[in-house]
């Protein structure tokens, strides 16, 4: 076991694929000598050398597609969005390309690779280095949609989705990036790709999140519980698609009450999907309607970008709000 | 325009001192195989204006080019096609019934009837990768193949071949810059036919033909007559062994045109000025194959008959066979999403499979295709 931070376990991730599996590549805008503009590839080239983690071209639709034509021929592409903002000319290639290649070649070409990009607020990034468009790809039918929380979770998860056979698009909470620490084990272990997590035990409100959320929900919680009594059920989706269904739906029956959260905007965002699962099939549990916690329906403000974003207030009002209904 | 290459004269003349490089069985198989193009685009015709098939993709005119390029590849190597390059796959012995499968969108179909018709997808016994609608996005898809080959340290090829139209596209600018730095063993084949749908090339670019755009890539270009067969295989093999030799991508400019429509739901008389087309029919390029054949003594008008009388019929055999196949179980709707059927589509197969039961099965409409 070491104690990282979520970047140093993505690293760590990448290193322990890329040992254990030749066919495993690295590459996108700077990820080489310099080690991307996070550090996620630090000291990769000079390790694996500059056929295994490699800089590209600028341009988001030549990093995914070819990646598309590496996965076809046996390799195992980790391609990097340097920020997921950045992502949407490639949209073409990830959405058309490379999750409706098995479907439209009856299994014949398959694209099994893993985009890795950095989501969500925080920096002080504004419209362009801030944004979460998870909603985007998890609606997309032969995309897994994938997003750890914690620093164990990166690493395996990233790993499962490595050796994944399908497409995944890994969103990395840049927030998190050294801001969370953990406990990762060394070597190869991997967190299946449609298995929730619960993060704490409640009987009176189901919040549901990911990513950089969940540090604030779990804030919110912990008031909740001090200030109020209220004890919730948190829990961290990580894998937006597949999504564990049943988990979910047993979460909120659970409690009756629901909250999502997420800094994605509300309209058609994932917290919709959530909410309609749970009105289709739990509603004879329900003591009160499902909150959403969200970002508001504008782009990604910059000197503001603290209101914009769901904070601690924010989820307590809204676990409040269900509790006392 | 910058200079074309061409080897075969519109009478079937060569220069003196040309050797195709073939032996006569294998200059009657690229013969062949364009008259199989053409016998598969009548009858694809035919089956479309019955409302046997939804759709399907003229080749008038571009056999030689298909059938060329094809002609300069190895079985190992990978092609990556447009919708309009299928010549190339029965070059390489893809049976014409697995293509017709296809246009039936049925059982037996590779793609299991989800793509539209003349989207064929093989990988035996060549690489013939499957066909996406969107244009320009399997570009860099070939270089992505093609790094891979490299990085193991194979000698395979891999062609990628898209029309005048794909040269605006995103996928035309990444692919050949990343083909280009990273010297990835790539054939691009720009198949230059006059138009892009309806769209005449003095609208699709001002700069002077397709080649020349490779220059700004760093990268060697070649100019030929897509109408002749024997220019089009000569600058493809030439790419293919700069590739080979790990010297990198080349984009070839085949300058042929497209004597048909877009598609059969396509009228051409609405955009394609008749005289050009005239002009163009003087140099088809499959009557300049068959005067080449006649002149070296290796056909004669009955033989010539009697091969196309033939392709027709493998062709009909094919349709035929093809027809009268079973469509895809209602269980393909939902499988090959992923490797493995997540719980929530298998939860909506179930659901399509209870209400096919309780309530029929739903109402297969027209089918009538606008593009």
């Amino acid at each position: 076991m070491a104690n990282l931070t979520l970047i140093q376990a993505v690293n760590d991730g990448l290193r322990t694929v890329m040992k254990a599996d030749d066919s495993v590549v690295v590459f996108g805008e700077d990820v080489g000598p310099k080690g991307g503009v996070f550090l996620a590839t630090e000291g990769l080239t000079t390790d694996f050398g500059e056929s295994r983690c490699f800089d590209t071209p600028l341009s988001e639709d030549g990093i995914i597609g070819t990646a598309i034509g590496m996965a076809m021929n046996g390799l195992r592409p980790v391609a990097e969005i340097q920020f997921q903002d950045f992502i949407f000319p490639a949209f073409d290639q990830i959405v058309s390309e490379a999750a409706k290649l098995r479907y439209r070649s009856g299994g014949q070409y398959t694209a099994p690779m893993v985009i890795r990009t950095p989501y969500g607020g925080g920096i002080r990034g504004g419209l362009y280095h801030s944004q979460s468009g998870e909603a985007y790809f998890a609606h997309t039918a032969g995309l897994k949609v994938v997003i750890p929380s914690t620093p164990h979770d990166a690493k395996g998860l990233l790993i499962a989705s490595i050796q994944d056979p399908d497409p995944v698009l890994f969103m990395e909470p840049k927030a998190l990036y050294r801001s969370v620490k953990g406990e990762v084990p060394e070597g190869e272990y991997t967190v299946d790709l449609s298995t929730l997590r619960t993060v704490r035990q409640g009987g009176d409100v189901t919040i549901y999140c990911y990513g950089a959320m969940v540090p604030v929900v779990e804030r919110a919680a912990a008031q909740a519980a001090e200030q109020r009594g209220i004890d919730c059920l948190v829990v961290d989706l990580r894998t937006l698609m597949p999504l564990d269904e049943e988990g979910v739906l047993e979460a909120a029956k659970q409690t009756g009450r629901v909250v999502v959260v997420h800094e994605a905007p509300r309209f058609c965002g994932y917290g919709a999907e959530i909410s309609a699962l749970i009105a289709e099939h739990c509603i004879e549990y329900m003591e009160a309607p499902v909150r959403r916690v969200t970002g508001f329906d504008t782009p990604f403000p910059n000197t503001l970008e603290h209101h914009y974003l769901p904070d601690d207030r924010r989820v307590l009002d809204a676990i409040e709000s269900v509790y006392d209904f | 325009m910058t200079d074309m290459l061409t080897v075969l004269a519109p009478d079937g003349a060569t220069k003196k001192g040309f050797e195709a490089g073939l032996p006569d069985e294998e200059l009657l198989h690229c013969y062949r195989t364009m008259l199989l193009v053409r016998s598969f685009d009548e009858i694809c015709l035919k089956l479309q204006r019955a409302g046997r098939i939804g759709f399907s993709i003229p080749n008038l005119g571009i056999e030689a080019t298909q059938v060329g390029a094809a002609s300069a590849l190895r079985k190992t190597d990978w092609i990556f096609p447009s919708y309009r390059d299928f010549g190339m796959a029965l070059y390489h012995g893809i049976p014409a019934v697995e293509m017709m499968h296809n246009m039936f969108g049925n059982a037996e179909d590779s793609a299991k009837g989800r793509q539209m018709p003349v989207h064929f997808s093989f990988v035996e016994p060549i690489h013939f990768y499957s066909i996406s609608s969107p244009i320009g996005t399997h570009l860099p898809h070939a270089v992505g193949a093609a790094h891979a080959s490299k990085l193991r340290g194979e000698d395979t090829v891999h062609l990628v071949s898209f029309g005048d139209g794909g040269t605006s596209s995103l996928g035309f600018h990444s692919g050949l810059n990343f083909a280009a730095v990273w010297k990835s063993p790539v054939v691009f084949l720009c198949q230059n036919n006059g138009y892009a749908i309806s769209c005449p090339s003095d609208q699709q670019t001002a700069s002077d033909g397709y080649a020349v755009k490779a220059e700004a890539y760093g990268m060697p270009h070649a100019t030929v007559d897509g109408n002749d067969l024997f220019a089009v295989r000569q600058a493809v093999l030439e790419a293919s062994e700069r590739a080979r030799r790990g010297e990198g991508p080349t984009l070839i400019e085949a300058v042929t045109f497209r004597m048909g429509g877009h598609s059969t739901s396509d009228d051409p008389t609405k955009y394609v000025p008749a005289e050009l087309v005239e002009e163009w029919k003087q140099k088809d390029p499959v009557d300049r194959f068959r005067r080449f054949l006649e002149r070296k003594g290796l056909l004669n008008a009955e033989q010539n008959e009697a091969m196309r009388a033939d392709t027709l019929a493998e062709i009909d055999r094919a349709a035929k066979a093809a027809e009268v196949t079973a469509a895809p179980g209602l269980e393909t709707i939902f499988s090959d999403v992923f490797a493995e059927v997540p719980a929530h589509i298998r939860k909506q197969g179930e659901f399509l499979f209870d209400l096919s039961q309780r309530r029929g099965e739903a109402d297969a409409g027209d089918g009538e295709f606008p593009l």
